[in-house]
């Protein structure tokens, strides 16, 4: 298949062979699960039990609230201790809502929805609803919930699902393992999103330094119609979903639209497992795999975890650290944020966990900007990094954004490359965050205006009915004389209605 | 563990602006050995001097100004500007020049600007051309290679009286080629003629001429070029849309009129252009960012070359057109930049084509 370049981008070490060996290994079960209520883009999930309750595995425990939204269920059978405040996997350590599972050992699963037997025949919203009830979520790291995406079919005419098996950060090899080691439940995943999607097509994008995945990806496809593996350069940021529709289709997506747009829908390896589960079993999502990995980690692993498990039982299992960590990471190393402590759950987005020495991460003290370009000749969005960065160091976010900061999607190909070690991405994260609250300010403000605005308008009405009545009333000791007022006040009424 | 305060990415490349100056200072050490050798001690001299005012400046301002100087002359950047300052001086040119060239790159063309990366201009030529301008003579004092060990090169002692007596021997000074043909066609003779008198185009590009350190010896100065192409540190386009500008300029002029005009290949090898093109006009600081503003500048720069080198009173033109060009560089930035993504260039979502 014919391949199309896209901009840009760096090769970076990938040092993907810490764990890319390592076959996925269960973590046991740790003494408490931390379920947060938000775990995913948009509205947190509504909790649905109570400190003392006993759920079984897969029983739902907080339900959707929304159109985007996502439910919890839980990841083990056990008593709920409470539903308390726990530190987030952000990088502000701040607490948010979480739901305390205290595990009786048996991981018992509750009584599941009957599977679809032959999820090829029934309803596409049936899939839809089911992937919705099992609290899937684009597990990539986005955690956008997938039936929204599953959806797009009754929106717009859908040609490709695209999954993304790319896996371009450096250190991750989640998603690579699953592929080599459950290919049939991603492709049958595959074929039942597919059909939700109505789309005729299946690509599966894989990086060429994953020979087997794709071997074995291919080997599994190769028993169905319409479903094709390709192999893509190995070029970071190669799994960003604009740019991996790009090197396939040759299409670049418009700014503020989506994918979606040129017909191609673009999901996970891992989460089409996931509703393979869901479709088949009545599975929910309770469970993912973690790479546990970084040159300050004992034994790099790629862990099945249940979701909820602390970040501190995963490097535990791994043997603790082997060196100080200068920073622990959550995601990939590129895109991935800082963590600010380790008791923080795991979540349904979490793909990696990185323990990494300072001189993995190899940075420096930050020097004078050079103008070397090399940041402009590396932006996958063809923007101009340093000149943004110009503009906000001088708190000029209005510069920044005319420029084009809110297009940046920060990949961190540019910090990478900065030869004055600049932390530039970290200058566009916070205009970009800048940039959002005024806009929301902006739109709020619009909104107490308009409300004024037709209050005014509203009080106007009042009173001018008000005098028309009056008018209406006084002239009625000669109606003869009048007879063609009383028309004229609804008009002036009809108007204000306007 | 510490709370994180920084966004990502958690790995960087290995790269600084230290190794990356480190490795233009390699890339110079070739031609600037030789030319040590064909000019001798006095050049050896005055290059000291000049790069050590640069270094001692660079500290002095950023005491000045309050900052670490430590730090800032671990980057290097004022000895490539020493450096280059001294190359396109006269070898054999007193002390008093690289001094007063150092006080105008360093302190005027840089730390009054801010300092590393804010300078608009390019210190080694702003150094350069103001010590032309002010002095003339002193600056186009251009001696026949003295190769070091050969019976007409000066002593130590001799040395010594060149750069720090001002006892320049008269019996030694020549001009350029391109001076030359510039005095010739000034006195009415015409290009095709004085191009007998001027050293074969082989010898121009080994060397064996009078020159200053960067003129000369363009053969390694284009080594070292392409090994910093090798290295990444420069990429083909500023050098070779300087060379091709100057090139397309003298060539198309050259077939129209060779009385008046030298050929494009005498004007690639001759004066500075191969420094020029390799190592001045690629300064990070002072050109464009994106490579199609890097085409446009160099185009610029090898054309206004070729004006000045034919038709303004200097026979050298590259370190003014350079400056030009440099004046130019926000601008092209502002015209060049690259497309967004999803965008048209005027930064426009782009329309949905239909699938």
């Amino acid at each position: 298949m014919k391949l199309y370049p896209i901009r840009g981008g760096i090769h970076p070490e990938y040092r993907k062979e810490l764990t890319s060996e390592k076959a996925i290994v269960a973590l046991l079960l740790p003494a408490a699960l931390y379920i947060p209520l938000q775990q995913h883009i948009g509205a947190p999930a509504e909790v649905l039990v109570s400190a003392g309750d006993l759920v079984k595995k897969g029983q739902m425990i907080a339900r959707s609230q929304g159109v985007i939204s996502s439910p919890q269920h839980a990841t083990s059978s056990g008593r709920i201790t409470a539903v308390t405040q726990v530190a987030a996997p952000h990088p502000s350590g701040l607490p948010q809502t979480t739901i305390v599972l205290e595990p009786d050992g048996k991981d018992e699963w509750a009584d599941l929805p009957e599977p679809i037997a032959d999820p090829f025949t029934v309803e596409p919203h049936a899939i839809h609803d089911r992937v919705a009830q099992s609290g899937i979520v684009g597990m990539g790291g986005a955690a956008f919930p997938s039936a929204v995406k599953l959806n797009l079919g009754t929106q717009k005419k859908l040609e490709v699902l695209l999954l993304n098996g790319a896996e371009c950060e450096p250190y991750l090899t989640c998603d690579d393992r699953v592929m080599r080691e459950y290919p049939d439940e991603i492709i049958d995943g595959a074929r039942i999103m597919a059909y939700a999607l109505g789309t005729p097509r299946v690509l599966i994008a894989i990086e060429q330094n994953k020979p087997q995945a794709i071997e074995t990806m291919t080997r599994a496809a190769s028993a169905f119609h319409g479903i094709e593996v390709i192999a893509v350069p190995v070029q970071y940021p190669m799994g960003s979903e604009r740019h991996l529709v790009q090197a396939i289709t040759g299409r670049e997506t418009p700014a503020r639209k989506l994918t979606a747009d040129l017909g191609v829908v673009v999901h996970n390896v891992a989460t089409a497992r996931a509703v393979h589960h869901a479709v088949r079993f009545g599975r929910p999502l309770v469970s993912r795999v973690v790479t546990v990995s970084g040159r300050a980690i004992r034994e790099p692993k790629n862990i099945l975890t249940p979701i909820g498990a602390r970040i501190a039982d995963l490097v535990e299992f791994c043997g603790g650290f082997a060196a100080r960590p200068e920073s622990v990471v959550n995601g990939g190393p590129m895109m991935g944020q800082p963590l600010a402590s380790l008791e923080a759950p795991v979540v349904k987005g979490t793909s990696g966990i990185l323990a990494l020495t300072a001189e993995e991460i190899n940075n420096r003290p930050t020097s004078p900007c050079i103008r070397c370009g090399t940041c402009v000749t590396i932006c996958p969005c063809g923007l101009s990094p340093l000149d943004m960065a110009a503009f906000i160091r001088k708190d000029n976010l209005e510069g920044a954004a005319k420029l084009g900061v809110m297009d940046c999607v920060s990949c961190g190909s540019c910090s990478w490359g900065c030869p004055s070690h600049i932390p530039l991405v970290h200058y566009f994260n916070y205009a970009k965050g800048v940039l959002r609250d005024l806009e929301n300010e902006k739109r709020k403000s619009d909104r107490v205006k308009t409300l004024a605005e037709v209050r005014v308008i509203r009080i106007e009405k009042a009173t001018e009915a008000k005098r028309a009545a009056l008018a209406a009333r006084k002239p009625a000791a000669t109606p003869a004389a009048n007879a063609g007022e009383p028309k004229a006040a609804p008009t002036a009424e009809e108007k204000a209605d306007a | 563990m510490k709370i994180p305060t920084a966004s990502g990415p958690f790995t960087h490349a290995y790269s600084s602006v230290q190794k990356t100056m480190i490795t233009v200072l390699l890339a110079l050490v070739p031609a600037t050995a030789f030319n040590f050798y064909l000019f001798g001690l006095p050049s050896i001299l005055l290059f000291t001097v000049t790069v050590g005012s640069c270094v001692a400046i660079e500290a002095g301002c950023m005491a000045l100004a309050g900052k670490p100087a430590k730090t800032a002359l671990s980057d290097y950047s004022a000895t490539i500007t020493g450096w280059l300052l001294a190359m396109s001086l006269p070898p054999w040119a007193p002390w008093w020049i690289g001094l007063l060239g150092a006080i105008f790159a360093i302190a005027l063309a840089k730390h009054a600007f801010g300092g590393l990366g804010q300078n608009v201009f390019n210190p080694a030529m702003v150094g350069r051309t103001a010590l032309l301008v002010s002095f003339p003579v002193v600056m186009t004092a251009w001696v026949m290679p003295h190769p070091l060990f050969s019976s007409g090169a000066p002593g130590l002692a001799e040395a010594i009286a060149i750069t720090f007596g001002g006892h320049m021997p008269d019996t030694v000074s020549a001009a350029s080629a391109l001076g030359y043909i510039k005095t010739e066609l000034s006195r009415g003779i015409p290009v095709t003629q004085s191009m007998a008198q001027v050293p074969d185009l082989m010898d121009m590009a080994l060397g064996y001429r009078a020159g200053s350190l960067g003129e000369t010896s363009a053969i390694l100065i284009l080594a070292g070029g392409l090994f910093l192409m090798a290295k990444r540190i420069i990429t083909w386009h500023i050098p070779l849309s300087v060379m091709g500008g100057l090139f397309l300029m003298a060539a198309i002029f050259h077939a129209v009129d060779p009385a008046h005009f030298a050929s494009g290949t005498f004007h690639l090898v001759s004066g500075a252009t191969f420094l020029g093109a390799f190592f001045i006009a690629t300064d990070y600081v002072t050109s464009p960012v994106s490579k199609k503003g890097q085409i446009v500048f160099g185009l610029g720069c090898g054309m206004l070359t070729w004006l000045i080198r034919n038709f303004a009173g200097y026979p050298e033109g590259m370190a003014f057109a350079v400056l030009l060009m440099n004046g130019l560089t926000p601008i092209i930035d502002q015209y060049t930049r690259p497309r967004a993504f999803g965008r048209d260039s005027k930064g426009e979502p782009l329309p949905l084509e239909k699938p």
